[in-house]
């Protein structure tokens, strides 16, 4: 079995359910997730999905497939997605390529 | 520096440390070469923001060859990192697969084959973001070379 440096766990709130991120998305570790995330989304149908990007240490174009597609995923039940404190790294690579304009941007820490 | 014997070019710094690797295209290898690169470069002293952006441009170029340049099979990717003495970072990405027919299109924002795998079609766009400069050559059928080029600021934290 390879290991992932991609953790991820899921929390039902009454905001929506959270999935929070932590390491490294690449190409290899975002397939893995996408299934996981997937399965749990069609399972439970939520009307919104937060993806927790506080704690990722890394992240590639990959992530951002895996963002998009989650979004594409949520638009396609009527739901909607939400990004909760991108990190650094993950921030600087959404604003690089303009992605920042396409999703929705919660930011709680400085609250 | 200008140098008579280089055409009036700006003399290049010198080479002070080089490596070469090759590892099977198996996508669990994309967080590896990101860890020998960031190990290598480490003796140059980059800031944090720096490696990450070097890991990421080099990432893209490997998971390149991991999805497009053999897609059926496992092949070898060559991973070539020169380092100079005025602190540039060249890495070399080469591959033996399919190759690109039309590098201008693959280098468009958000074009991909690979839309069924949710690839976001940003690779090169991220390559390019996070490089002084990017060079790719290829040749179908017969594999692909792609050169990235950064010089560290010399903004040490440390």
């Amino acid at each position: 079995m390879i290991k992932s440096n991609c953790r991820y766990r899921f929390t039902a709130t009454p905001e929506g359910l959270v999935v929070s991120v932590s390491g490294e998305i690449d190409h290899h570790s975002a397939s893995g997730m996408r299934r996981e995330v997937d399965n749990i989304i069609w399972n439970r149908t939520p009307t919104h999905l937060i993806l927790d990007m506080s704690e990722v240490e890394f992240m590639d174009s990959s992530g951002l497939g895996f963002i998009m597609g989650r979004y594409a995923l949520m638009r396609e039940i009527g739901g909607s997605l939400s990004l909760r404190n991108p990190s650094p790294v993950v921030m600087k690579m959404l604003t690089m390529t303009g992605f920042d304009k396409k999703v929705r941007i919660i930011n709680t820490v400085f609250n | 520096m200008k140098d008579k014997k280089h055409g009036g070019r700006p003399r290049l710094s010198p080479i002070c440390n080089e490596m070469k690797l090759d590892f099977p295209s198996h996508s669990k290898n994309e967080s590896f070469a990101r860890a020998a690169a960031g190990a290598f470069i480490a003796s140059l002293d980059p800031t944090a923001s720096e490696l990450s952006d070097i890991k990421c441009a080099l990432s893209e170029a490997v998971t390149n060859c991991t999805v497009h340049a053999y897609p059926d099979k496992i092949g070898t990717i060559r991973l070539e990192i020169k380092l100079r003495e005025d602190g540039t970072v060249i890495l070399t990405v080469k591959d033996k697969g399919v190759g690109i027919s039309d590098i201008a299109k693959a280098r468009e924002p958000l074009f991909t084959t690979d839309a069924a795998g949710e690839r976001s079609g940003m690779g090169f766009t991220v390559m390019e973001g996070f490089s002084d400069s990017i060079k790719i050559s290829s040749k179908p059928g017969k594999g692909t070379t792609v050169t990235l080029t950064r010089k560290l600021s010399g903004k040490r934290t440390s």
